[in-house]
């Protein structure tokens, strides 16, 4: 273990029509085994002790599965992590002493900024909320084990799951789309019998959604696969593809 | 003084409560289901279930979170599983053996109708799960596959990989969205609820502030419902999240609801040990992990130094120098023992000098005699997202060096008190999932909170307030402009002034960490009398620190030092609850474990005689006034209630 030091850039913006800048600080003798966040712990509590504005950024369970954490750090979406991580799971163990870290929100049209690094995601409930689902009554359904499904669908519609929704997908994508996050939700219900009834309407719904709220196209430049912390796949993406593609032929 | 506390236990057999009651409870019909108005707070397991849930049959729900979307509750967390007496293994699971376990591991403290009914509806919580969309895992044959959890013998937990609370949540979370859709349940994301409004004694409403403009807003209905977690946060380092907090709960106890068993906190084995005072949160490493690792400290005392001192490596102790002391003490259930032995039994090692990290306090999870006999892939198949986490954290794969694990704040059995059908002792208002105290007694096994969380969402509240609201189809929506209203936000007006009026010179975090550090020095895992007290005292000093030197920037709109300044005001009074719960329980059971009270193995020892009660505290007026205790008596019929015994 040793202690670094290093000049911590980070971005101030008072709601999202103010231009915004960025802030700089030093941060001196930081253990390499504090978390990236509770480095910014530590800036905030030295920014409220010298009488400043705290820094807001969005976290919560700091254990990379709440998907709330949505830092742009040094140039890409949530930092440099082991692949599978979020900005919690990243260690100052990564910096070196004397580096400068630059800290910024996600930037897509989709998310405007609430204030520094807090931006709003709610484009995503909304995208969701039109079809990302099966449509089932609480109570009716039938045993769990009345239908089998194979070990190799179940894992891989568990892949597609494990998204969690923080948008890093988006932030990374020159055009700003939504398709990595879309896909996943699409995919893991298409690979799923209990998904298959529903699953035209779903996915016509799903980018009619998407794209009405401004989130671009795919243009393939797996930026976003490059950056997913959950190692979501642009395989998805071509699924969602042939199952939108075949919702329309139907139609 | 003494109240009587009535829990509203349907009559007849335990294994028929719960039929009879929905067979005899009044239901409301269609049309009128639509004239009525149901406040949720919080959209984790228990929240997003309920909210779904009441919103398909017909009511008009309005549903509260505090994060940016109700996906990220942090029901989200939970690793390992949940449980169900599906018997799919065919190793002889029943309803009643989930029951009894339950109990048992419980401590036999928990309410025998509550925990039967749970484990009765257990089975169905799957069945909806998969027909989500849940992808649980499965056999190649296409079945659902289990594992086994701590206090069981056999396999009854259901999991996707090592994120099953995520799994859950996002199906309940999908339903959800699906009646947002639908138009029956309209979100108020980035909203936190500050006040429960009461008018002619009934709850009618909440007070809540909008996170992002920092407006004081009113909301109306004819009952509210929070599901909003527990209070494990009040020890500031804990497995919850950052923004987990008791504030709900504690505005409902403020407005008289009974808090019940405080002290009841579960301690969690497996959590990454503390490393640093700069250190925000611990992290759970999944109980699942006991399944194939082997948890040990050396024997000799020498070895433990050199691993203190860093100048050993776990891997070199050979074999025979080992201490594997679950197996030792407990031989039939081994590593599997429930979450407060386990955690007891490692403090007990780490206190006579066996720890085996830096600071004394961790011990090993080893994983190599699993690698030798499965194969690495197959370690790597069922925990490879937790050995990665590890080691994205420590720096150590434990695929090399056995992991170091130390117990850590985990969970809460304690909460609001409620009654059979989940309301508390105001009228109209309930509380459901973890915020609740009913279904886990003094100690929760693992797996059964996602099935607590999801029976009552599902199952239990939308059957159980229709009793309630069948009274109320005649009472007309209410109006925010009521005078109660206006009381209400002028209280929450004026404290939100009195805390920013302080104009210290310490954070909320400097001053919540010395709260943690009380917390987990004198009301933690080995409680005594005096500690107690002493506990209580510094608390309350710690309390006026915080009224004469918090300092809190003064911001419009996003104020995120005002939002743990407003939630530790309230940690405070429930660190006091759960003293004065310890305090007054003269024996050890389940999380409580009172030095004083053990046996010559040194085993918790309960007192039937004395302590076989649920303890409901009354809030007096004033945060500076001692809670008043009142009685439930425990019933049990199906049970006999015994010494737990995981030996034999």
């Amino acid at each position: 273990m040793a202690n670094i030091s290093f000049t911590i850039k980070y971005w101030k913006q008072n709601g999202p029509k103010d231009k915004g800048h960025f802030d700089t600080h030093e941060m001196k003798n930081i253990p390499d085994d504090t978390s990236f966040l509770e480095m910014l712990d530590i800036l905030n509590e030295e920014l409220i002790s010298a009488g400043k504005e705290p820094f807001v950024f969005d976290h919560d369970c700091r254990e990379g599965i709440c998907g709330m954490c949505s830092l742009y750090i040094n140039g890409t979406p949530h930092g440099k992590t082991e692949r599978g991580a979020t900005t919690c799971q990243l260690y100052m163990r990564k910096f070196k002493d004397g580096d400068t870290i630059t800290v910024e929100p996600w930037r897509s049209a989709g998310f405007p900024v609430i204030k520094d690094c807090m931006v709003d995601r709610t484009a995503f409930d909304k995208i969701i909320q039109a079809g990302g689902y099966t449509t089932v009554r609480t109570g009716q359904p039938q045993d769990a084990n009345a239908i089998l499904i194979p070990k190799a669908d179940a894992d891989e519609a568990m892949d597609c799951a494990s998204c969690i929704g923080c948008g890093a997908c988006v932030a990374a994508c020159k055009n700003g789309s939504a398709m990595l996050f879309v896909s996943s939700k699409v995919s893991q219900l298409a690979l799923l019998p209990q998904g298959k009834v529903e699953a035209a309407r779903r996915a016509k719904n799903m980018i009619a959604k998407m794209d009405e709220l401004g989130f671009g196209n795919c243009t393939n430049t797996r930026a976003c696969e490059a950056v997913c912390p959950k190692c979501e796949t642009i395989s998805n993406i071509a699924r969602l593809n042939r199952e939108f593609i075949k919702a329309k032929l139907a139609d | 003084m003494s109240k009587t506390i009535d829990s509203r236990i349907p009559e007849g057999p335990v294994a028929e409560k719960w039929t009879n009651y929905k067979a005899h409870q009044k239901l409301v019909n269609p049309k009128n289901k639509r004239k009525l108005d149901i406040i949720v707070v919080g959209t984790g397991l228990a929240g997003a279930s309920a909210a779904a849930s009441l919103g398909e049959m017909g009511f008009h729900v309005l549903n509260f979170c505090i994060q940016d979307s109700p996906r990220r509750a942090h029901s989200i967390a939970a690793q390992g599983g949940i449980n169900a007496a599906k018997n799919y293994q065919n190793d002889g699971d029943s309803v009643y053996r989930l029951f009894y376990d339950t109990v048992k591991g419980g401590d036999y403290r928990a309410r025998e109708a509550n925990v039967y009914r749970l484990a009765e509806v257990s089975n169905s919580i799957i069945d909806q799960c998969v027909a989500q969309g849940v992808p649980f895992a499965r056999e190649y044959g296409g079945m659902l596959a289990n594992r086994s959890f701590g206090g069981a013998q056999v396999s009854r937990t259901f999991y996707a990989k090592g994120q099953t609370g995520q799994q859950l949540l996002l199906g309940a979370y999908s339903a959800l969205s699906c009646q947002v859709n639908a138009g029956t349940v309209k979100l108020y994301t980035r909203y936190e609820m500050l006040d429960v409004v009461l008018i002619d004694g009934r709850a009618r409403g909440i007070i809540a502030r909008n996170l992002i403009t920092g407006e004081i807003e009113r909301f109306a209905a004819h009952a509210v419902v929070i599901g909003t977690g527990g209070y494990g946060n009040a020890y500031f380092l804990s497995t919850n999240a950052m923004g987990c907090n008791c504030s709900a709960a504690i505005a409902c106890y403020r407005k008289g609801a009974y808090f019940a068993n405080p002290s009841y906190v579960q301690i969690h084995p497996t959590c990454i040990p503390v490393h640093g005072d700069k250190q925000s949160k611990l992290t759970l490493m999944s109980e699942s992990l006991r399944n194939d690792g082997r948890i040990w400290v050396p024997k000799k005392l020498e070895d433990a130094k050199a691993l203190q001192a860093g100048t050993k490596k776990g891997s070199q102790i050979p074999e025979e120098d080992r201490d594997y002391y679950l197996e030792r003490r407990y031989p039939a259930f081994g590593n599997l023992v429930p979450r407060d032995v386990a955690s007891r039994a490692a403090k007990e090692r780490c206190d006579k000098g066996f720890g085996v990290n830096n600071t004394g306090l961790a011990v090993f999870l080893d994983f190599s005699e699993a690698i030798r006999d499965f194969g690495k892939d197959t370690i790597a198949a069922r925990y490879g997202n937790l050995f990665d986490m590890y080691e994205e954290i420590t720096d150590v794969s434990p695929y090399n060096e056995p992991m170091m694990i130390y117990p850590a704040i985990h969970y809460t059995m304690g909460g609001v008190w409620v009654d059979y059908e989940l309301q508390t002792s105001v009228k109209g208002l309930f509380a459901i999932g973890e915020c609740n105290f009913s279904d886990h007694g003094a100690n929760r096994l693992g797996a059964s909170a996602l099935m607590q969380g999801l029976a009552d969402g599902y199952f239990v509240l939308p059957y159980t307030i229709q009793n309630y609201l069948a009274d109320q189809i005649t009472v007309p929506r209410f109006s925010t402009s009521l005078p109660e209203f206006d009381q209400a936000e002028k209280d929450v007006k004026d404290r939100i002034a009195r805390l920013m009026n302080i104009k210290g010179k310490s954070s909320v975090d400097s001053i919540h960490k010395k709260l943690g550090r009380i917390m987990w020095d004198y009301v933690g895992m080995g409680r005594t009398a005096e500690g107690l007290q002493k506990g209580i005292q510094m608390i309350k000093e710690l309390r006026k620190e915080f009224y004469t030197d918090l300092f809190i920037p003064q911001l419009d709109g996003v104020n995120t030092e005002l939002e743990k300044a407003l939630r530790l005001e309230d940690f405070f009074l429930m660190g006091l609850l759960v003293a004065h719960d310890a305090l007054t329980r003269n024996e050890s059971c389940g999380g409580h474990f009172r030095e004083e009270y053990q046996t010559e193995e040194g085993e918790a020892k309960r007192d039937d005689e004395n302590y076989f009660y649920v303890g409901c505290w009354e809030y007096q007026g004033d945060d500076e006034k001692d809670p008043v205790l009142y009685k439930e008596p425990l019933v049990y019929e199906a049970i006999k209630v015994q010494t737990r015994n995981y030996k034999s």
